[in-house]
């Protein structure tokens, strides 16, 4: 670790959901945002809120969220007092870590960067922060 | 004519952790150039060397995706919310 990470922290229940959006989204990659409180420009990793996009792309290499359910997200966070903290993504058929693609193109050094990889038979459930091309695995916590 | 324009994380830097900004213009663009007046750390960010909006960057007014309106031209009237977004997008 290079430098200081939050724990991510989200419900068993969504965690549930964020896996199965990404079975349902294949054999494409499926991508979500989350939302929580900041502590200053830092998410403090806390997830209050997840929300399922399109991937624009339609592909099993790359995502985009889908410009709509950005908006929609971005707008149903500052409705509650959130902002978006992060973005999820499957690989399905690499690991659960950032891609080339991932960390030239990770639009927020504050945000958490989670990947659901589906190369083994049970997915694999990691998130980074991606900070000036460097890579450092964030903790998850999953609490019922 | 101020607009409210909503900035992400990623630009706060820029605007000493301010979230939210209220600048005038007529359009987009105008907003835009008021806003980098404002706060110039955010030159470069919204328009690239050609004058366009930049390709990373995804810009709302109220609820309308400026790309399909008249991008930088689009109008914009007293009141209207310019919400800025990076595009969320990786392999």
């Amino acid at each position: 670790m290079t430098f200081a990470t939050p724990t991510l922290r989200l419900s068993a229940d969504q965690y549930r959901r964020i896996v199965a959006q990404c079975y349902d989204g294949l054999p494409d990659e499926a991508c979500g945002l989350l939302a929580g409180p900041l502590d200053g420009l830092e998410p403090t990793g806390e997830v209050r809120e997840i929300y399922p996009c399109r991937n624009a792309d339609a592909s099993a290499r790359t995502y985009t969220v889908d410009p709509s359910d950005l908006l929609r997200s971005l707008r149903d966070a500052e409705r509650n007092g959130h902002e978006l903290i992060g973005v999820w993504h499957s690989h399905t058929h690499t690991d659960a870590y950032p891609s080339q693609t991932d960390v030239r193109t990770a639009p927020d050094p504050g945000w958490i960067y989670v990947l659901v990889s589906f190369k083994h038979p049970d997915p694999v459930f990691r998130a980074y922060r991606i900070r000036d091309g460097v890579i450092a695995e964030v903790a998850v916590d999953l609490a019922d | 004519m101020p607009v409210e324009v909503r900035l992400p994380t990623l630009l706060r830097t820029h605007t000493d952790g301010t979230a939210s900004v209220a600048v005038d213009g007529a359009t987009v663009g105008e907003v835009f150039q008021a806003l980098v007046t404002k706060y110039p750390g955010l030159g470069g960010q919204l328009v690239d060397e050609s004058g366009a909006l930049h390709k990373f960057v995804n810009v709302y007014c109220n609820d309308d995706d400026i790309r399909y309106l008249d991008q930088l031209d689009t109008k914009v009237a007293d009141g209207d919310v310019l919400s800025i977004l990076p595009a969320v997008a990786g392999g």
